[in-house]
């Protein structure tokens, strides 16, 4: 064993001490600044917390890249989804008319929306790039409301942290954070290439998110709840994706 | 601390036979910061290497440009099984899928050796690493230099007693190129496919020419990699697998002949 000189042990003391210190300190502010994923836990959790906390400080306010009409993509390919529920199959075969979008939660005034009502509002359109996790993308002109506009119709209250939102079909739910749910190119969207949104697509509804792998853009959406507080929902981890292994944050 | 460490090796590591004094340095064949990052970039290259290969099997197909799907013309396919079964691979049934866990390792790997190659950079531009250890001696610029090298590789002639404390110009190059070349390259083709960070630098996947551009450059690059894996441990192997390990493990290269 070689000896410690005091000299040493001081140094090494005072370096753990800060060490330890700085952790401390930078968890904190993490966790104040909203830079603490929901499924920080486990295994990958330094991983997905350091991805999360430095993608959202870069990317606070950047926009997806937009593209011209002659790049979007011929055929926008439809991606396997489970067979459809029942309930949603009599929604089809009425064309959608009784298909609502309720928005509850941390918001002054609850309320459902109907395709038809989506559409009334200010429309807006995006060219951009789907992306899977997979690695394949393509791009499409997505039309729909910004999620923004809705969250102001409702009267979305200041201690809201994040928009969960739900599939008709089961075990389909995700969340985002107020950065992304109030972010410009973040849409309810209705249409696709100057048409209804394909049942493939995701039609009648899809939020959509290019910023964000594919995942994260779900289809059939039908409920909308705004929280301060993921860990009421499911298992706690944010959404349906880190319980079967997969990011809650989908920018990677 | 490990300016600490390599003084305290560098006492111990003092030889006991005057006439090893000549052949050895007085410091470590490879400093402590030197070591711990060569192991932590190993390991993180495996689990990168492993995970990769299971992210490629959801997709086995290569495009070119900005967009690519099973229903665009690929520019290769790699002949494996998918995990997932609307890829047409020609194999009768489907992977299991890997890609939760297998992303979620890939990326938390390639923070820690994106932190430890930031850590060996800096530290080597600092300590005179790349300085005295890795670039090329000028005399050794020429061909002769490199002939002189080449011959000695062709001939498969034995490594002298030199070599086990320092590297030829070929091996210079060749670790420049991986340091300072593939391994950028690599980060930069691996960041243009995070649709976030190219929200923030759009330039990231602008310059490669496209998302499936820089997803097939990230692949290319990472086989690039192999290679010099391959080559790098079979040149370990000739030069003496023990004491090269000894060297890379305890910083201590024998001045003697390896026992084998």
């Amino acid at each position: 064993m070689r000896k410690l000189s005091r000299r040493k042990l001081i140094a090494a003391g005072l370096t753990t001490a800060a060490g330890v210190s700085a952790v401390g300190v930078a968890a904190k502010l993490a966790q104040e600044y909203g830079l603490v994923p929901p499924d920080h836990g486990g295994l990958y959790g330094p991983g997905e917390t350091l991805t999360y906390a430095s993608l959202r400080l870069l990317t606070r306010h950047s926009l997806a890249r937009e593209f011209s009409r002659s790049q979007i993509s011929p055929r926008p390919f439809p991606n396997e989804i489970a067979p459809l529920s029942d309930e949603f199959k009599r929604h089809q075969a009425a064309k959608f008319v009784d298909w609502r979008l309720t928005v509850d939660g941390l918001v002054d005034r609850p309320a459902s929306f109907s395709v038809e009502q989506l559409k009334s509002y200010p429309s807006n359109s995006q060219i951009t790039e789907t992306v899977c996790e997979e690695g394949w993308s393509y791009i499409a002109e997505w039309h729909g409301v910004p999620l923004r506009y809705i969250l102001n119709l409702v009267g979305a209250r200041p201690e809201a942290k994040y928009v969960v939102y739900f599939s008709i079909e089961p075990d389909w739910w995700e969340s985002i954070d107020m950065a992304d749910a109030t972010h410009p190119q973040t849409f309810i969207t209705y249409g696709m290439n100057g048409d209804a949104l394909p049942v493939g697509n995701g039609g009648p509804l899809r939020m959509k998110l290019p910023r964000q792998l594919g995942y994260k853009s779900v289809k059939f959406l039908r409920h909308l709840t705004i929280t301060d507080d993921l860990k009421k929902f499911g298992k706690g981890l944010g959404s349906v994706s880190p319980e079967t292994g997969y990011a809650w944050f989908a920018g990677i | 601390m490990s300016t600490l460490e390599s003084a305290q090796l560098r006492l111990e590591s003092s030889p006991t036979s005057p006439a090893a004094d000549v052949l050895r340095p007085a410091s470590p064949r490879h400093s402590l910061l030197v070591r711990i990052s060569h192991w932590v970039t190993t390991v993180c290259f495996f689990a990168l290497l492993v995970t990769g290969a299971e992210i490629i099997a959801s997709h086995p197909r290569f495009y070119w440009g900005e967009t690519g799907n099973v229903l665009t013309e690929p520019l290769f396919k790699i002949p494996i099984p998918s995990s997932r079964n609307l890829v047409p691979t020609g194999y009768g049934y489907v992977l299991p899928d890997q890609n939760g866990w297998s992303r979620a390792l890939h990326f938390q790997a390639a923070w820690v050796l994106v932190l430890t190659g930031l850590l060996y950079v800096f530290s080597g531009i600092i300590g005179g690493h790349f300085g005295t250890d890795l670039l090329p001696k000028k005399a050794d610029l020429s061909w002769r230099g490199f002939a002189g090298v080449i011959a000695h590789h062709l001939r498969f002639q034995k490594s002298d007693e030199e070599d086990a404390w320092s590297y030829n110009v070929l091996q210079r190059l060749t670790y420049l190129f991986v340091i300072f070349v593939l391994f950028p390259l690599v980060i930069w083709t691996g960041l243009a496919m995070s649709p976030s960070f190219d929200s923030a630098v759009p330039a990231t996947v602008n310059l490669l020419g496209g998302r499936q551009s820089a997803r097939t450059l990230h692949f290319f690059v990472s086989i690039a990699l192999v290679l010099f894996l391959l080559v790098h441990v079979v040149m370990v192997w000739r030069g003496g697998f023990k004491s090269r390990m000894r060297a890379m493990i305890t910083g201590n290269a024998p001045a003697g002949k390896e026992s084998k």
